[in-house]
This record gives structure tokens, sequence and C-alpha cells, in this order.
């Protein structure tokens, strides 16, 4: 210890004489009597590690290890898909400084718990609100696992076995989904809009799985999406990014069976990509095959209102092998942020943020157009493989929220590097799918200085100052 | 409820468990928004857009927010204003420098897609605890991505088949799991495709070595073994489990989920062990916020790091060859780089893990040191042991033994006379002591499992103790009321069964 050995460290107050007397107590003479089970040539194996600190000695260091990163709370960031720099009230930090519920346990004793679980409810009625759904759960680990449950939730619903994913929906839910799905006696496999919107559906298919906005933050025609799965007796299954649900339409609008979302832009820092929470809706009739932990109201002996976790024989620890999904410690705290996010904006300020991060896009976007060198890639441009799309009145191939693509007349890591100079951070690089694409994505954060700061530095590199 | 005024300040705000969307008064703002600062772009078609009054969030002053929200708070138990022997769950002390350090801005908010070059104090952190971890279990492959203990299970189970199926074995779907262990166990091993077989335990709460060396065939995949058991014991037969296992070809998995009675004293590596997990939101001591976020961390063998999820972070040497001279100084600059293992089992969620839990547990590895972490240990085995030996006289030990971290009770005397476990526990609950985890391991009748923690003091422990013996002089005296607590809380107890038969899952406007 930093200290002298008689004194015990701040997180541990038994005392040298405290411990020998509980010691005395146990009916040991010295602590290894306590360890014999443990093989003895490989008992008390020392820790090569640095001794104790101080806190002030931790806290510089962390200071100073945070310093390295370039935060993009305090520079102009264009960074997007899939985790999202929005506004983030006062209150959620005030909230969250509330050690009652931080240090909680898990809601096993409701009635030593009714602060987790009515925020929690609360919670579910707000993400059911939000998407227009019948039903949420009290949260997943993230956007990602929470659609990758709900493929597996299709599967078990339709008792069928072929999870399509359409194929403009992000990567990273590909893969979270084949990671989850990869010995379940399911198979992922994308499809593609044209496939699925000419009825050329396999009639094995569990479900048609997308996301809208998809990765290039374009707005899928969900009712022709759900239309084309129902016929085809699948269900329909939208992921979707929920500040967007401030202005378009809502999954239960268009019939939608199970929509999940991450739910990082609902108060939630973005912390390099975690802790946040999956978001999990569906309808009502198939409450008894969600995923996770689920929170209801009943009364008391007494008959008075209270919540208590509901529907758990779903669930591990009372079905083991034969539970909906493994998880258990789940995301609780974030789905708080998401509650106080929820009560604190309501509907106007929900709404506001959506259209603000619009307008500014949108604004983004006929600049960037302006540009010599510069493209806005758009579907309809030709050749486009999605001409049938318009007809069927939905979305044109083109509207998006707050992202989109755009072709570079450099290399996207390039551009990025050149930003970076300017004390910007850039988009992502997407030019895997997009020849020399880069995906911008404008919040509400993003001041209209800094979105002119950001055009004029792409004037620069399209007037060839890539040096 | 009533609506009448009552003279106590405090419980009169307790009983008014309206929900926000009762509260709510149209037209009220708890937040304004700026204006547009930018021209208005053309809206996109009417037919894609949602009505203003469909969405029905609630409208709140800022004040009522706030005090909503704290009144809530005030309905819970926490570590923060409560003892919480919950076992299992090693519900310690979360030092709040851990929180400060997570919430400052170089960590809060850094986007997950930056280039690496731009968060390289992100990344030595994700590298530092890997490195820790791997020391603290001798098992030097560690994959920081599951976001909880159950992902970390999932992952291992995933790492144990692939390394199988590349050594030509996929045949090999058998998870051999104690009838001891968390539901998590089976439930993760079936996720993985794997058939649970079920490993008795026996007398003396250890394995039953003869029924496992009788299942190991040529089928076994992994043995899945919680070290600590869940009954609070050593293992004393780890390696001649760890050989039988390894003789019929399996590998050998440690549910560490709790690696608070071993820091320190023994490696899981080092007694045969292929793969663990360990869940920082209990050892390391991360806040476990009402049910999660949590983190999960999984450790493997040196053999096994190539299968570990995406992402792991590396160091580089400064040696990384760029084919552009003027690149070559930053490049050189830029040490730590997120990586896909070669045989990775890919990516088990969006991005690279709980980095906000990450970072508060290197944090607290820091505060903690070797010298601590050992000292952790020592004091959370003297304090379970020591409630062990004052309540022996009371209660039944389910197995006669010193323990490790933690105590399994049985309440069987207590049932026999009319209480049962789970009204012990709840009585506890009127005394401010949170209940102890019951009736599991499910292999004990009237299981009451309590872990102290070494962040209790003795009086803590001394105070537990009385209460306890308190309710079971109760027990005699006043059976009934036991039977009924708790109390003294926000609720009586609950009734769960109506629901799950009629549930009730979000606010709804009263149609009465």
């Amino acid at each position: 210890m930093t200290s002298n050995a008689d004194s015990p460290h701040p997180f541990i107050p038994n005392t040298p004489s405290e411990r020998a007397q509980m010691l005395a107590t146990i009916g040991v003479d010295d602590f290894d009597a306590l360890i014999t089970d443990i093989p003895e040539q490989h008992r008390n194996s020392s820790l090569q590690l640095p001794n104790a600190a101080s806190e002030l000695e931790v806290a510089t260091r962390m200071q100073a290890l945070a310093a390295l990163n370039q935060d993009a709370g305090t520079r102009p960031s264009f960074l997007g898909a899939g985790a999202y720099r929005h506004f983030i009230p006062s209150t959620v930090g005030a909230i969250l400084q509330r050690g009652e519920f931080v240090t909680s346990y898990t809601p096993y004793q409701p009635e030593a718990a009714q602060g987790v679980l009515q925020s929690g409810f609360e919670f579910q009625s707000a993400v059911a609100q939000i998407f227009g759904m019948e039903v949420a759960n009290a949260g997943m680990y993230d956007g990602p696992t929470a659609f990758a449950e709900a493929g597996l939730m299709a599967a078990r619903v339709s008792r069928r076995n072929r999870i399509l994913i359409l194929d403009t929906a992000d990567k990273r839910l590909f893969e979270v989904a084949e990671a989850y799905a990869r010995y379940q006696q399911v198979e992922i496999e994308a499809i593609s809009r044209e496939s699925v919107l000419n009825g050329d559906v396999p009639d094995d298919a569990a479900c048609i799985a997308f996301q809208s906005p998809n990765f290039l933050g374009r707005i899928e025609d969900v009712q022709a999406l759900t239309d084309a799965a129902h016929a085809a007796g699948a269900l329909s299954v939208m992921h979707t990014y929920p500040t967007a649900l401030g202005m378009f339409k809502s999954p239960g609008e268009f019939d939608v069976d199970i929509a999940t979302g991450e739910g990082q832009p609902l108060g939630v820092p973005l912390t390099f990509g975690g802790a946040y929470v999956g978001l999990f809706t569906a309808k009502q009739r198939f409450i008894r095959q969600l995923p996770g932990r689920i929170i209801g109201r009943t009364s008391d002996t007494l008959g008075r209102t209270g919540y208590t976790l509901t529907l758990q024989t779903r669930e591990q620890h009372i079905r083991r092998e034969r539970a909906t999904s493994n998880i258990c410690t789940s995301t609780q705290l974030i789905g708080l942020m998401v509650a106080v996010y929820c009560a604190t904006m309501g509907p106007s300020g929900l709404r506001k943020v959506a259209e603000l991060s619009y307008h500014k896009a949108h604004y983004l976007a006929n600049a960037i157009d302006a540009l010599p060198g510069w493209n806005v890639i758009r579907e309809s441009d030709p050749p486009s493989p999605s001409q049938g799309q318009i007809q069927r009145g939905g979305p044109s191939p083109d509207t998006f929220f707050n992202e989109f693509a755009v072709e570079c007349p450099i290399a996207p890591s390039d551009v990025n590097r050149l930003l970076a100079g300017r004390g910007i951070i850039g988009g992502l690089d997407v030019s895997d799918v997009v020849p020399y694409g880069i995906l911008l994505c404008v919040t509400e954060m993003n001041s209209r200085q800094d979105i002119d700061r950001l055009v004029d530095a792409l004037s620069g590199i399209g007037n060839g100052g890539v040096a | 409820m009533s609506e009448g005024v009552v003279p106590n300040a405090s419980v009169a705000d307790m009983h008014d468990r309206r929900l926000l969307m009762d509260r709510s008064v149209s037209g009220r703002r708890a937040i304004e928004m700026p204006a547009a600062d930018v021209p208005l772009a053309e809206m996109p078609n009417d037919d894609l857009l949602r009505d203003a009054d469909d969405l029905q969030l609630p409208e709140m002053s800022q004040l009522d927010v706030i005090r909503y929200f704290t009144l809530l708070s005030r309905l819970n138990f926490s570590i923060d204003t409560n003892f919480y022997p919950l076992g299992s769950c090693t519900m310690k002390y979360n030092p709040k420098l851990n929180d400060q350090v997570a919430s400052l801005g170089g960590f809060a908010n850094i986007h997950p897609l930056q280039t690496d070059d731009s968060v390289q104090g992100a990344l030595e952190v994700m590298f530092e605890l890997q490195e820790w971890l791997g020391e603290a279990t001798a098992l030097p492959g560690v994959g920081l991505a599951p976001l909880a203990g159950a992902q970390g299970e999932y992952a291992g189970l995933l790492i144990a088949r692939a390394a199988l199926e590349m050594r030509g074995e996929s045949h090999r779907k058998v998870a051999l799991i104690p009838d001891s262990a968390h539901g998590t166990n089976p439930a993760s091993a079936a996720m993985a495709g794997m058939d649970v077989v079920t490993i008795k335990t026996d007398e003396f709460g250890n394995v039953d070595v003869e029924d496992l060396r009788a299942k190991a065939d040529e089928n076994a995949c992994v043995f899945m073994l919680t070290i600590p058991s869940t009954l609070g014991l050593f293992e004393p037969n780890i390696i001649e489990i760890n050989n039988i296992i390894h003789d019929a070809g399996g590998l050998v998995y440690a549910d560490g989920a709790n690696l608070n009675a071993l820091l320190g004293l023994v490696k899981l590596g080092d007694l045969g062990v292929d793969i663990c997990h360990s869940n920082l939101h209990k050892t390391f001591s991360t806040p476990h916020g009402g049910g999660g976020p949590g983190a999960g961390p999984v450790m493997v063998t040196e053999e096994l790091a190539s299968f570990l999820p995406e992402p792991v972070v590396v160091k580089s040497d400064g040696d990384v060859p760029s084919p552009a001279r003027r690149e070559r100084a930053r490049v050189r600059a830029q040490q730590y780089h997120l990586t896909r293992p070669d045989n990775s089992i890919g990516k088990i969620n969006g991005f690279h893990g709980s980095f906000s839990i990450l970072v508060r547990a290197y944090t607290y590895m820091q505060s903690l040191g070797g010298d601590g972490l050992r000292a952790v240990s020592e004091n959370a085995l003297i304090n379970a042991n020591y409630i062990q030996a004052r309540l022996r006289d009371r209660f039944d030990l389910a197995v006669d033994r010193l323990c490790m971290h933690e105590t399994v009770l049985s309440g069987k005397r207590q049932a026999d006379r009319g209480v049962p476990a789970l009204s012990i526990a709840k009585r506890l609950l009127d005394y401010g002591i949170h209940a102890p985890t019951m009736y599991f391991p499910l292999i004990v009748p009237e299981a009451l499992m309590v872990e102290p923690t070494e962040t209790e003091s003795k009086e803590t422990l001394d105070r537990f103790v009385a209460v306890m013996q308190a309710i079971d002089d109760e027990i005699d005296s006043d059976p009934d009321s036991v039977n009924h607590a708790p109390h003294t809380l926000p609720n009586t107890r609950l009734d769960e069964a109506t629901a799950a038969r009629r549930p009730v899952l979000r606010w709804q406007a009263e149609t009465d």
C-alpha cells in the first residue's frame, strides 16, 4: 500500500486488529488457513502489477489519458453510423448522480427496488410510445444485439429458420446477428430490396429485417417492405434510429411486427461505443417470446400500485437452457438516462431535435453538392438498381434524415486526415460500400458555423489542395 | 391511492406513485431547444411524416422532472444507502472516482468510429486493462468486447467451439455443467448450440469427480466450472478435474464471474483453465446500475487468443511500415490499434464493449494495485467466514466447511418452524438490509446465500448478525409478522402472479 501497513486501504475498513479478532472468531490462526483448498503449488501467486496509488495520483493519470483523445464534444464532428452526438439535457446528468439508482442491484426484491422498477416502466412506456409499438422490454445491451435477438425471436414466432436482412443495413448488424445465430439452426442471409419488393421472398423466411434510415442514411419504404414480408408469411423487423421518429412515421404505423433501435441518441454520451442500451419493441401478442427483462404493473397486499419484474418464466434463471435469451445483467441505468431524456424533451423537444438534424443535414448536403468535384450520392442517379420504387408511392429513394454519403475526389481516408489537421472530425470512410464514399452525419449539435467550416475545408480539397 | 393531505413530508410523496403521463400537463416544457440557424429544407412527403399529436410523451416543467425521478430514487435500496449481502452479486462499494473519470470529456465524448490515432488515450486504457486482467488470471488473451457476464460466457463458448472445429472436432457439442451452476451457463450453452449434460455435486459441495469422469467423453466440448462454486467453495480437486477434461479432449471454461475470492491468491490459468470471463460489475467495483450496464471480458490461453471477439487492442512498437514518408512520424506516434484477431469469432455487439465500464474498472485496479487487490480477496474471505462463524449456531450451513467469499446458509430449521427463506429475506428489508440471494443454488433447500464483500466494516457485519438473530427470535414470537414482511417499505409484497397473468407493461390512459 501507499501508506503504512497498519492503515487499511480506503476501500477496505478492516484494521489489522479487527482482522485478528475476526480470524479468532472464525477459529483459525491466520489467513492462510482459509485457503487450504487451493492447490499449494499455485497458492499465493503474486500479482505482477503496480502497487496501490492514491486518488490524487490515479485521477491525474486518468485525466492525462483522457486528454490524449480528440473529444468530439469540443470540436466539430460529422461521424454517425450508429452512434450519434445529440444534446443531453442537464437533467440526465443530475439524476445520474443519484447513488440510489447507480449503486442498486437488479430489482429481484421489488419492494426494495420500486425506484428502479417504476423508472424502468417509464422507459418501457416512452420507448413503446416513440416506436408506436404495443410493448417494449426493459432494454437490451445495445442496438445491434437487440436487432440480432429480434431476428431470433422472429424465427421462434414464425417457426421458420431463414432470417433475411436487407442488404442496405449496416454490416455491423449482419455481423452481430451472425454471431448470435451461429449455432441456432437458423440462416442469416442478405436480400436485396428489389427481391423483396418484387415478391421474391422464399416461403421459409422468418422475417424481412431492415434498417431505416439505412446504413447510408436513406429512409426505406417501410410500408412496402412490411407488406412484402407479410405476403410471404414472414414478420417485418425494423431497426431504426429513434431520434428520426421525432418527425418520421413510427414502425407501428406501418404494422411492423418487431422494431429495435440503438437507444444511445436519446440522452446517452458517445463514450467510445458503450455502454449503450438496445431498444426492443413488439406487438402485444408476442410478449411471451420477448428476450430480456420486462417490468409490469401490479398491486401489493394493501392494494397499492407497485411494479415488478414479470414474465420471468422466459428467462435464464428460471428456464435455464430453454430460456428465450441468456441475457441477465442488462443496461438498466442507461435506460434510466433514456427515461429522463424523454421526460425532459417531451413531444415538442424530440420533434425539434429531429427537425434541426434534418434541416442542418440538408443544408450541408446542398452546400457539398455545389462544390466542384464533390457529389452527394443518390440512388436515383443512373444507373440505379431500384427504379421501381417511386411508383409505389413510398419515399423517394433519396429521402434521408440526417446522414448521407458523398463521393469524394480523393480517398476518404485522406479527406479525414486533412480534416483532422483542421480540427474537424470527418465522416466515416465507406469506400468499401460506395467507391470514394464518405458518410456524413449532422445533428442539432453542429452549428451553421461548424458546417460552413467543413464545407470550406472540403472546397480546398476539391480545388486540388491535397498536399 | 389516497390524495389526502398527510402530515409527514417523507411519506406523503412516497405514496404518490402516479406516472409521468399522469402528471403531464399539455403545453409545459422542461427544455427549450434553439431555433434553426440554417435555411429550412424542403420537407419529405407528408405520408412519411408523423402527426404532431401522435407522439405522446410527458409534458413537464424541469423541476417536476427532477422531483419525480428524485422521488423514485428514494424508493430504492442501493449500496450507497444499504448493506447488500447478496450472494454471487458482489455488491461492494463503487468508488466515486471511477464515475468521475468516466465522465471526463476525453472519455465520454469520443465516437467509437474515430480513427485510432485520435483515441490513443482510450486505447491505452483498454490495452492496459487487457494486460492487467491477463495477469490477474494468468490467461493472457483478453477480449473486452462482452457487454455483460452472459455475453462473456457466450463469447467463451463460441471460442471453444471455433477452436475445436479448427481441430476438426466439430462433433463436440456437449457442455458439462454442475447442478449448482448459475442459469446463464445452460442458457449460454444452448445459444452456442450445445447439449447440456448436468454434473452432480457431492456431499462436500465439490464436483462429483466420478460423475464427471463418466460423462466426459469424445463429445465433450467444455466443462463449465464456476470457481469458487455457487456454494462459496473452492474446488479442491480442480487440477484433477481439469486433467479429466483435457484428457477427454475438451476445454475447461471457468465461470469466473466472481474473481473477488481469488485475486492474488490463485490464478485460473495456472490451474489449467482454458477460458474464463469476469464480471467487472462485481469484482472490479463498477456500479450495478439497478441491472446494468456491466462488462464481462473473456480471458483465454495464448493458444486461443486468435479466436477472441473483435476488437482487441494491440500495441505496436513504432515500426509500422508506411508507404508515404511524410506519414511516418504520425504512425510512430500512434501506438495502439483496434484489431480483429485472425480467427475471431466476430463481433458480438456494435462497437468495442462497455467502454464507460472498462474505464471505471481500470481506474479501480490502479487505486488498488497488486497489493490492494490481494487485500480485497483476503478481506472478502475473512468477512464471509466471520458471518458464517457467527451465524452457524442459528442457521444450518449448506456445507460445513470454511468458505471463500460467500457462505450459503440453509433456512431449513426456520422453515420447519413455519417461516421460509423468502420471509427471512423480506424481513431483512425492514431492517434496512438487502435480502441475500434466495433459493440459489438450487441444490440447497431454503438457501440464503450471503456475500458481504471486503468493503463492509465489522460493525456492519455484527449488525447483520444481530438482525438475523432477531429475526430468528421473531420466528418464535411473531411468525406471522415475518411471513408478511416487509412492512416498512413503499410497497408490501407484490402480486407477481397477476402481473404475469394480466401483463400491464406500459402507461395507458385511464379508461375508467
